[in-house]
């Protein structure tokens, strides 16, 4: 599949079908991200079942603390 | 100097001008924290001429903060000079109509309640989610606008934040790293640290000279060693029921906490204490620990230095005490009590 994720375009194998399998293969997991799928907000609670399609564009950020 | 050509350039900039620049001379902006983020933003401020600077930081100069905190001096880290009061000392330099006010100080729910009602803004430039927690009810309670900013390695990020208007940090929890996890290791380079503060000066001006329809409304992300720039609407994650910005607001940041608060402090090796009750003064307790041959004191009119083995304290006037050489909250207070007690 292809993907731009900040961005950046890529490409992932099968696995990827979701966001919540994209980041497992981004090693984002475990860590509480902000997602844009296609310039949409996702609330926290819909990552799971939102299932992505080649050309899909992508802003995941995460919020860190130093100052 | 005359001070009548000092801000030309900038009020030929047409949207801010001589009423934007009046407006900027009439504001009073509170930096949170000293450090890299506020070193930078309050160096912009003070040449853009604002009217009052607050600055709180409770820690003092090191070696490494040189590499990126632009006001301190390889002097300043010698004579381990508080940051606020390095910073007051070289931003009078840099301009001497800015007001500007000191606080040596952990910035508590207390002192911060004390200044907000004269603030028009506040500047985060701190290093951990319990503060900006914190400034955030503040910034709900006495409706005064906030501009988050933070950095790590090669990224950075920030967020104005508007009273009524916007989502507030707390409706945002739920993505903010857990407690203990935003010691970050990765370092941090300054081109980072001054894109950020690019944003939120920037957005400050914008907010003080009543350009308040040019303010961005977006959570800002970057990486600048990855080349990448990330902006998004997040209007959507307002909460209906923020504990901070909703009808059913408590405010629950402003209530915690009145004991004795131990925080590790992120990536340097040092727990930070802050007792209850009154203290002996420094020159109390050098006193009492001159006759112990196996400390080294060193001081300077802020701050008490004792070096203990694999340990160093330093005490504050305020009671607070940063215990270097240890990540680990009880064996901090087991050396602090050692000669505290
Ligand atoms: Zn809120």
């Amino acid at each position: 599949m292809h993907l731009v994720i900040n961005g950046n375009s890529m490409e992932l194998g099968d696995e990827v079908s979701s966001v919540t399998t994209l980041l497992e293969h981004l090693g984002l997991a475990e860590k509480p991200v902000i997602i844009e799928h296609n310039r949409d907000i996702l609330k926290q609670e819909h990552y799971r079942q939102r299932m992505l399609e080649n050309g899909d564009t992508l802003e995941i950020v995460h919020f860190v603390g130093g100052g | 100097m005359s001070g009548t050509n000092r801000y030309h350039r900038q009020t030929l900039f047409e949207p801010i001008g001589e009423t934007g620049q009046d407006r900027l001379m009439e504001s009073h902006v509170l930096i949170v924290g000293a450090g890299a983020l506020g070193s930078g933003s309050a160096e912009a401020l003070v040449r853009a001429g604002i009217g009052k600077l607050t600055l709180i930081d409770r820690d003092y100069v090191e070696e490494s903060n040189l590499q990126r905190q632009q006001l301190f001096s390889e002097q300043d880290a010698y004579e381990k000079l508080p940051k606020a009061i390095g910073a007051k000392n070289r931003l009078n330099d840099i301009n001497s109509m800015v007001e500007v006010e000191a606080i040596m100080a952990d910035a508590g729910a207390d002192l911060l309640s004390e200044l907000a009602p004269a603030i028009d803004l506040i500047i985060d430039a701190t290093d951990n989610f319990d503060i900006r927690l914190l400034v955030n009810d503040i910034s709900q309670k006495f409706e005064v606008p906030w501009i988050y900013g933070a950095c790590v390695a090669g990224y950075g990020m920030t967020f104005t934040i508007i009273p009524g208007h916007t989502p507030c940090l707390q409706c945002l929890q739920e993505y903010l790293p857990s407690s203990g996890a935003t010691c970050d290791s990765a370092g941090v380079i300054q081109p980072a640290v001054q894109h950020v503060v690019s944003y939120q000066v920037t957005e400050a001006m914008k907010l003080l000279t009543g350009n308040r329809a040019q303010i961005s409304g977006k959570l800002i992300a970057f990486d600048l060693w990855k080349n990448e720039h990330m902006e998004m609407e997040i209007e959507k994650l307002k909460k209906p029921d923020c504990s901070s910005c909703s009808d059913n607001r408590t405010y629950s940041h402003l209530s915690y906490g009145n004991q004795t608060k131990t925080t590790v402090m992120c990536g340097r090796d040092t727990v930070q204490i802050r007792p209850q009750g009154n203290m002996a003064s420094l020159s109390e307790v050098a006193e009492k620990l001159r006759s112990n041959k196996n400390l080294h004191l060193s001081w300077n009119p802020y701050l008490l230095s004792i070096q203990d083995g694999d340990f160093r304290i330093v005490l504050f006037q305020d009671g607070r005490a940063l215990v270097h050489g240890t990540m680990d909250e009880m064996e901090a207070k087991n050396v602090y009590y050692r000669y505290m007690g």
